[in-house]
Parts: C-alpha cells; sequence; structure tokens
C-alpha cells in the first residue's frame, strides 16, 4: 500500500522559480527512504508539500490514500497531526522543559494527562533523555535537542515519519546515532522519509535513495 | 464555538503487535511492559467512552487554558495591573455616570413626578362655593384625585413656608386665592396640555397651571445626561477593545515561536486562538470587578454630602448603588468586551502567523 505518492508534482512559485518539477515516486507503508541533494534542490519544498506547508502548482500528492488538494485549510491539523515530523532547526520552545516540548502534541491532540506523561516519557526514553526530561532545552547540547525534536515527532506514534536534515549540524557520529535511531522507528513499522544532503552518511544507510537535482527527480 | 481537539483515535493506532519483541537496550522492562497492557485495555474500551472522553478532554483543556492564562497575566503583575487599571477606570466612569443618573432621576420622581394641575379659583368665589365647586370636579373621570387648598389653609401654609406671615399681617385680607390641586388620570405630555386647556376653560377658574415645568425639566436634562453618559460608554467601549487588543496583539508578538510551532504539529486554529481568548475574559473579568470596586467606593464617597444636599430641600434620599442588575450588567459587558478584544486581536494577526 502506498503510504506517500507523488504524481507529476510540480511546485512554482510566484517569483516563477520552479522548486519541483513532474516529481513522481511513491513511498510504500514501512519503508525508509532517503531525500538527497544539494541545497535548493527542492527537498524541503518536497517536505513542504506532504504537510501542506505548500500546496503543489501541479499534480496529485497522496499521503496514507488522501489526496491532499482535497483537503481543505481547517482539514490540515488533523492531516498535520497524522505526520511525525523533526525540523531542520529543532523548532523547540526555550520556554518549557524537555517534557513539555515532547508533550506538545499529545496536548493538542487533547490527551489524557496521565496517557500523555506516559507517553512522553516512553519517546523520551527511546531518544536516551528521559532523565533530562525537567531541564530547559536550552541546557541542552544541540544532538541532544535534535533528539527532543526527534522524540516530539515520535510522540504520539505517527504513521509517517519527516525528517529534513536532522543532522545538520551533528557530528558523524552523532549523525549515525541518530538514523539508527530512525531505522529503529521504521522496523516498528513507520514509514520513514529523511531529507539529507549528508551523502556519505546516506550511503552507508541500506535504504532507498530518492534524488533530487534542479527540481527534478533524478533517482528514485 | 471552538471544537476541542479531537480524540485521534483513528490517527494514533495502537499497534501492540509492531512492538519489538525484544526492548532495546534503552527501554527498560519495567517502564514499557506496563504501558502495553494498559494501551490494549484502552483500545479496546476506546469507542465505549470516546463521547465523555472526548467531552472531559474538552473541559480539562479549557479549565487548564484558562488557568495558565491567569498565571501568565500573574507573572508579567506590572504591565497587567496597568492595563487593567486602565480598563477598570473606562469602565467605571460610564457605570459611575449612569448610576449617578439614576439617583437624580429618582430625586425627581420622589420631588412629585407625577403630574399635578394647580386650579386657582377666582378671587369672587367664596369657600362654599369652592367647595362646592371641588366636589364637581370629583365627578368627573379624567381626574384621580382632587384636593382643595382654601384660601386659610393657602395663607397659613405660605406663611408658615415662606416666613413673611409679618407682613401677610400688615395685608389685611387674605390675598390669596383658594387653591384645587387635580391628579389628571392622563400622564401623556399631550393630553395633559389637554386636559390644563379644558380645565382652564371652567368658568370657576381663574387659572389652570400644569405644575409640571420643571419636573419635566429635570427629566429632560437626566434624558441628556443619560444619552451622553451611553455616548461616552460607547467610546468608552471601544477604548476597552482597543486596549485589550493591543495587549493581546503584543502577546501573540511574544508567543510567535509557540503559535508556528503548534500549528507544524497539528494545532487547530481554535487551539491556537484560545489561550489568547481567556487571557481577554480574564482582563475583561477582571477589569469589571475593579470597575465596580471603583464605582461603590465613589458613591460611598458622596453618599454624606448628597444626603446633606438633600436635606436642605427637605427631601428623603437613600443613594442608589449599582445593585444587582447594574452590577450584573457591568460584570458581562466588561466580559464580553475583554473577550472580543481579544477575539478581534487573534483574528486578526493569527492568521499571519503562518509556519514556514
Amino acid at each position: 500500500m502506498a503510504m506517500i505518492s507523488f504524481e507529476r508534482v510540480s511546485k512554482k512559485y510566484s517569483s516563477g522559480h520552479e522548486a519541483l518539477s513532474n516529481v513522481n515516486f511513491t513511498l510504500e507503508s514501512g519503508e525508509m527512504a532517503f531525500l538527497t541533494g544539494h541545497s535548493g534542490a527542492g527537498k524541503s519544498t518536497l517536505l513542504k508539500l506532504i504537510l501542506l506547508l505548500e500546496r503543489s502548482s501541479q499534480g496529485q500528492v497522496m499521503v496514507n490514500d488522501q489526496r491532499l488538494s482535497d483537503l481543505g485549510r481547517h482539514q490540515i491539523p488533523a492531516h498535520r497531526r497524522s505526520i511525525g515530523t523533526v525540523f531542520q532547526n529543532h523548532r523547540l520552545l526555550f520556554d518549557r522543559t524537555v517534557f513539555d516540548n515532547v508533550a506538545l502534541p499529545l496536548q493538542i491532540s487533547g490527551y489524557d494527562p496521565q496517557d500523555a506523561a506516559r507517553r512522553v516519557r516512553a519517546a523520551l526514553d527511546k531518544v536516551g533523555l528521559l532523565p533530562k526530561e525537567r531541564m530547559n532545552p536550552q541546557q541542552l547540547s544541540t544532538g541532544e535537542q535534535q533528539r527532543i525534536g526527534i522524540a516530539r515527532a515520535i510522540v504520539n506514534k505517527p504513521k509517517i515519519l519527516l525528517a529534513d536534515e536532522p543532522t545538520g549540524n551533528l557530528d558523524p557520529y552523532l549523525s549515525e546515532e541518530i538514523m539508527r535511531l530512525f531505522m529503529e522507528f521504521n522496523r516498528h513499522g513507520t514509514t520513514v522519509l529523511i531529507a539529507s544532503h549528508d551523502l556519505a552518511l546516506v550511503r552507508r544507510m541500506p535504504c532507498r535513495l530518492l534524488t533530487l537535482e534542479q527540481g527534478k527527480l533524478i533517482r528514485g | 464555538m471552538d471544537k476541542p481537539g479531537k480524540r485521534p483515535s483513528g490517527a494514533v493506532p495502537v499497534r501492540p503487535a509492531q512492538r519489538p519483541p525484544q526492548q532495546t537496550k534503552r527501554q527498560s522492562a519495567v517502564r514499557q511492559q506496563p504501558a502495553t497492557h494498559a494501551e490494549r485495555s484502552r483500545g479496546a474500551a476506546r469507542h465505549k467512552v470516546e463521547f465523555s472522553d472526548k467531552r472531559r478532554s474538552w473541559l480539562r483543556h479549557h479549565l487548564g487554558t484558562a488557568r495558565e492564562a491567569l498565571q501568565r497575566l500573574q507573572q508579567s503583575p506590572i504591565s497587567t495591573l496597568m492595563t487593567v487599571a486602565v480598563l477598570a477606570i473606562a469602565l467605571a466612569l460610564p457605570g459611575f455616570l449612569l448610576t449617578g443618573l439614576k439617583n437624580l432621576q429618582q430625586l425627581g420622581s420622589n420631588w412629585g413626578g407625577e403630574p399635578r394641575v394647580s386650579l386657582y379659583l377666582q378671587s369672587s368665589l367664596d369657600d362654599q362655593q369652592a367647595d362646592r365647586f371641588s366636589r364637581s370636579l370629583l365627578l368627573r373621570d379624567d381626574l384621580l384625585a382632587v384636593e382643595l387648598v382654601s384660601r386659610e389653609q393657602a395663607l397659613l401654609e405660605f406663611s408658615q413656608s415662606s416666613g413673611l406671615g409679618d407682613l401677610l399681617g400688615y395685608l389685611g385680607e387674605n390675598p390669596l386665592p383658594a387653591t384645587i390641586l387635580v391628579l389628571p388620570r392622563e400622564t401623556s405630555a399631550a393630553g395633559l396640555s389637554a386636559i390644563q386647556q379644558r380645565l382652564q376653560a371652567l368658568p370657576e377658574v381663574e387659572e389652570a397651571v400644569l405644575d409640571l415645568a420643571w419636573v419635566q425639566r429635570l427629566a429632560s436634562i437626566v434624558e441628556l445626561l443619560k444619552r451622553s453618559a451611553w455616548v461616552l460608554g460607547g467610546l468608552l467601549a471601544l477604548t476597552v477593545l482597543l486596549v485589550v487588543g493591543n495587549t493581546i496583539r503584543m502577546t501573540i508578538g511574544t508567543r510567535r515561536d509557540e503559535i508556528e510551532v503548534a500549528k507544524l504539529v497539528g494545532a487547530t486554529d481554535a487551539w491556537v486562538r484560545r489561550p489568547f481568548l481567556y487571557t481577554g475574559f480574564w482582563l475583561g473579568l477582571i477589569g469589571g470587578v475593579t470597575a465596580w470596586l471603583l464605582i461603590q467606593l465613589s458613591l460611598m464617597l458622596i453618599d454624606t454630602p448628597a444626603r446633606q444636599l438633600v436635606a436642605l430641600y427637605q427631601g428623603e434620599f437613600e443613594l442608589l448603588g449599582l445593585g444587582w442588575v447594574g452590577s450584573f450588567i457591568l460584570l458581562l459587558s466588561s466580559l464580553m468586551l475583554g473577550w472580543l478584544g481579544a477575539w478581534l486581536a487573534v483574528a486578526k494577526h493569527l492568521r499571519e502567523i503562518e509556519p514556514e
């Protein structure tokens, strides 16, 4: 079953810049893939289309059997809740603890606080940050902050996990550890799509590669 | 209104089967095992409890958001105090004015708000004729009450109330005519002047005077002031909206990151809006209560002098406060204004904040 599929998808900005042109690919349920290419090749745009942060100019994006063009503005939140996302610059909130950062998606979904606390601790445990749940993210290292972002992305057990340059500022050792974490989620059945320009790292992973070049998918 | 955040029973499937057969080194068996059991039983019961679950989660979220909004206000006490003070003064002014006018109106009605017509009789009529005439008036059905003031009575009252009794003594003869005070059934302005005309036309009557002029004047002054108070109230209500709106706008600015992240992980507009609406609610409530206290305090301060003033005119006077209804209206309108101000600010600015 296809979890994510792009059918002749193009994205042209009003400035005239074509970020994606005629992209076709299908990611099966439970599959894990890397999206690579130079910066500016359209990796982030592709992820934004999946998250409905942008809409395609042409073509169809299907996520979990749902045509995204059919979703109205008011259906976007529910769609985003079904996807876990790790953002490029962590996107953490420094006015609250690690625990509260991870709990945010559950609060938004209206979970019972006890249930939520249990899930948050489970997620923090998976990324190895359980002992630091009471700390402020600012007190933690970049690698740890990235892992908070990952815990937040997986805390409500999404079917799809997206990550945009999750190893951007990390040293090779930490990067690989984070990638192993993603593979572990994938083994549990989560469909994973990771955008990364770190080719050396990506090649070491036994995963499918989708390569973008100037908005075109040259390998997938 | 806002819908609660949906519990995504479908979006968050519990998949015990897909759990790893072995614990990874980071997962302690103690922590993970009971969770799986709990989830399994929850999954089975979920369909039955979904509705009450949603309601509970909705209520809990609202209470939590309300409490958090209040805590945030407490965290910046100075700016909260300033905002509340502006709101309270803006709300207290029209409230105080309207209460004052209510008192003035009450004063007017105590002072013979009922329109009376004084009939000054022809001086050729003697007491017996005057008495007979007043009895004939009693038979008319356009009059509610008739009271004869004979020439002697009139003289007595005049000398008592004016202190000019000695002077009258020098006149030798009573210069005052007999008077009949009548209370018409009709109370409208047009009806009153019609009846005054009819009474004026009677041969026994020298002059029929509608005793209403000053009461009417007071009433129209009060009416004018009241209208002005409402206009002022409208302007100040606008002020409240703007003050709350501006406060909320600044709060939105400081919480921009939070809004973006919440939207990224799937918060609905309603969810994002809610804390700000509660901030407006609290500002309105605290502002309203403070305004109420200000009004009561001001009334207490003017109570004694007002009594003294009225006592000078031999009047009886009980200073009216806001009363239950007035207090309720004050609080309700300040709540509504706070909420509405927040809503306007949020509606305008939240759409501008879209994550990228």
